[in-house]
């Protein structure tokens, strides 16, 4: 099995494991950013840039450094390979950079968007963004888009990650999402705004790392921070049935998948059980959820789980 | 004059047909190849021959065609790249469009030598009519037995097949055109697997340049040795060179890869010198990604060396006072052109190109495009040159695919060299916009924002 040094730390990994997740296995400081990657959907990551990483020594046949910075997510380890993540002052300028691309176009109104709270651009801006922008041009805008009666598609929000195209692909059988046009005014679209009739197109909306795709019937009921998240789970005949329900006092505002430390899913849940089910009889619930509450607007809120300020 | 083994009988009338071609020495690489020489001996002449790819990277084409993974049960594939979407590059068209059948013979013998069984030409989607001209060769090549089950009676089978593209300058990537060939959208993808190992059909794929292809054609004719003779060391054979800009004779030329720039842009032989007898001010030598050249560095090196023609020669000095031979569009400048401007007419060809995969490319051209826009609109501010500067910076290399490099290249090179240039269009926006763009008066004059 290949061992890897990352920022000075040495794990041993499966072979063919790609420098992200050997970081991912090691934790802390050193796992570096990811807006694309979805360890769930095949083919995700590459794109976003922001994993970004130098790699000092390539292997111990090859101790060569590679020449450019890599996408960690792409990249399989080598044995003896030595990566400098968060060390490296070049890493660290090339992730500000990304987030700076990625800002230029995005709106900068966390405070009127519902994703706030729970969005992975805010948690990149708050670590490797400026105070102020140098973009001085008009940001590109869209007219919000209603995708069937239970998501929102906002192309102004944004940023290209293509996660919602792969979860298409993979998750509803008849693939009816995608890309159109090219650079900077490329668009997620679902050809001709065809609605999505899959039982499980509401999971874009979660693996959505910004507020481009939202819940309908959750928009603006809440905050996120005002909920109490919960285990819950149901029989369902459709999916496992095994959710988070957000709950302010007695009523459940939204359900949503059960997402692991950096945001991935891993059981997919159902239409029925994200949109429908939302009576208190509906879910068995199981107790409060630990969620990193890494967001900036969560900062000083809460104390369990992982110290919360960086 | 000098030698040609591409363009040789380009002139000569009907040559775009089979039995003109045929007359004049066509398909004898092919049958020499499929008579006398096995594959590997083939990849080893061309190997010999120091051959180059002519897309613009440069890179040795019989190193490339040695990577070709080989496992048993799995087709390979040639694909030849005829998406020549470069600005200031317009050999390939001239090569196909001429002498189609150089083509089809130089697929034939590099595909026996990668040992494919299929092989696709992929055209990009403005030449139209190219497309016909290949498909009448490649009927002509099928109906005289190059082409087929058992060509010429050597047991060997090969299938050639024309594809178009949709009109998109990224399918010019090796792995974005795989892509499109395929049938998705044309976006490049992540390296490695590189298209030698899993290409198209997730199969083991070469992608070499038209002109690369037809270079072999006279590499297995006369051999590698005496291609190799050609040219100045690790620069061997002759290239193609699309003359473009403010000289008197624009064109495609062929040339051996031994002669100066100076004596390329002003013998009468080649270019002829600037037009109008005005000055030389700058050269882009190898296709708008380039660094662009002042023309103190055009004719010698930063160290004093004459500049030659070559793929060393050009780079000589790094992108400091040095560019790339590129794909061989050279394009000219005299006193009069604006660098800002067509800096601005670049960077926005690459922000309408991206593919918008990746971050850095995708917002990164369309803010360079914004800043040159408005520095060239009369609008500019000094911190916008740095700002630029910058901006190129974080592109490139943090990008999926080269395009990323390739638009912030020619930005950087130009604040480089002409930095004088972008702050008279800060400090003077009137006088610059009325030497661009004719007669402005106080009235007429409205600085881009």
């Amino acid at each position: 099995m290949p061992k890897v040094t990352i920022d000075g730390q040495t794990i041993e990994v499966a072979e063919g494991t790609t420098i992200l997740n050997a970081a991912r296995q090691i934790g802390g400081e050193l796992v570096p950013p990811a807006m694309c990657y979805y360890s769930t959907l095949k083919g995700s990551g590459g794109k976003c840039r922001t994993c970004l990483v130098r790699v000092t020594k390539g292997s111990e046949k090859d101790p060569r450094p590679m020449p450019k910075l890599v996408a960690s997510c792409q990249t399989p380890v080598m044995d003896g390979m030595e990566v400098a993540s968060k060390s490296d002052p070049s890493v660290v300028e090339a992730r500000a950079s990304v987030t700076e691309f990625l800002l230029i176009n995005h709106p900068l109104d966390c405070p009127i968007c519902d994703q706030a709270g729970e969005c992975h651009l805010q948690d990149l801006a708050f670590e490797h963004g400026k105070a102020k922008t140098r973009y001085e041009f008009e940001r590109r805008t869209f007219e919000k888009i209603d995708i069937g009666p239970y998501i929102k598609l906002h192309m102004t929000r944004c940023i290209m990650c293509f996660r919602c195209v792969f979860t298409a692909q993979q998750l509803c059988p008849e693939r009816v999402h995608g890309i159109i046009h090219r650079g900077d005014h490329a668009e997620i679209s679902t050809f001709i705004e065809k609605s999505i009739d899959s039982e499980f197109s509401g999971n874009v909306i979660d693996v959505c790392p910004v507020g481009a795709l939202t819940d309908r019937t959750f928009r603006f009921k809440s905050r996120v921070w005002f909920l109490n998240p919960m285990d819950a789970h149901r029989e369902c005949p459709t999916c496992s049935g095994k959710a988070v329900v957000w709950m302010y006092g007695g009523e459940i505002y939204r359900v949503t998948a059960r997402k692991d430390k950096y945001g991935d899913v891993h059981d997919f849940i159902c239409n029925t059980c994200r949109f429908e089910k939302k009576g208190k009889g509906d879910w068995t619930v199981e107790g409060p959820r630990d969620i990193d509450r890494h967001s900036v607007i969560s900062q000083n809120h809460y104390e369990h789980g992982e110290k919360t300020v960086r | 004059m000098a030698r040609k083994l591409l363009l040789e009988h380009a002139q000569v009338p009907g040559i775009n047909t089979y039995e003109v071609y045929r007359k004049h020495g066509g398909y004898r690489s092919v049958e020499k190849a499929l008579k006398t020489m096995s594959p590997d001996d083939v990849v080893e002449e061309v190997k010999k021959s120091g051959l180059r790819g002519r897309g613009g990277a440069g890179f040795p084409t019989g190193m490339k065609w040695s990577f070709l993974a080989k496992p048993e049960g799995v087709p390979r594939y040639l694909v030849c790249n005829a998406d020549e979407s470069e600005p200031g590059t317009f050999k390939d068209r001239y090569l196909m469009e001429k002498i189609p059948h150089l083509l089809v013979e130089g697929m034939i013998t590099s595909s026996y030598a990668l040992g494919a069984n299929t092989s696709y030409i992929y055209i990009r989607g403005e030449y139209s009519w190219i497309l016909f001209i290949l498909e009448k060769a490649i009927a002509e090549a099928y109906a005289n037995g190059w082409l087929g089950k058992n060509i010429q009676g050597s047991g060997y089978d090969l299938d050639l097949y024309v594809n178009i593209g949709g009109g998109a300058y990224i399918c010019g990537e090796e792995t974005a055109l795989i892509e499109s060939l395929e049938g998705k959208r044309g976006n490049p993808r992540i390296k490695p697997p590189f298209p030698a190992v899993k290409g198209l059909w997730q199969c083991p794929t070469v992608v070499n340049n038209v002109e690369t292809i037809s270079a072999v054609v006279p590499i297995v004719n006369d051999g590698g040795e005496e291609y190799a003779k050609i040219g100045i060391g690790k620069s061997t054979g002759t290239k193609l060179i699309s003359a473009s800009g403010n000289i008197n004779k624009p064109g495609v030329y062929e040339i051996e890869m031994n002669i100066s720039v100076e004596e390329f842009i002003y013998s009468d032989e080649w270019c002829g010198g600037i037009k109008n007898g005005k000055k030389l001010k700058a050269c882009v030598p190898g296709g708008s990604s380039v660094p662009i050249l002042p023309h103190f560095l055009v004719c010698k090196t930063a160290n004093g060396d004459t500049r030659m023609m070559t793929y060393e020669s050009l780079a000589d000095g790094g992108f400091a006072t040095g560019s790339m031979l590129g794909s061989g569009g050279f394009i000219v400048y005299d006193e009069d052109q604006c660098i800002v401007r067509n800096t601005w007419n670049f960077s926005r060809f690459y922000a309408h190109e991206s593919c918008g995969q990746c971050s850095p490319c995708r917002e990164g051209t369309g803010w360079m495009e914004k800043v040159l826009h408005r520095l060239e609109h009369g609008g500019g501010k000094m911190s916008d040159i740095d700002l630029l500067v910058d901006v190129a910076k974080k592109i490139e290399g943090n990008t999926i695919c080269p395009l990323g490099d390739a638009a912030a290249w020619p930005v950087s090179a130009a604040i480089r060299h002409f930095r004088e240039e972008f702050e008279w269009h800060v400090n003077e926006p009137r006088a610059a916009m009325e030497r661009n763009y004719g007669l402005v008066t106080e009235k007429t004059f409205a600085p881009a924002s």
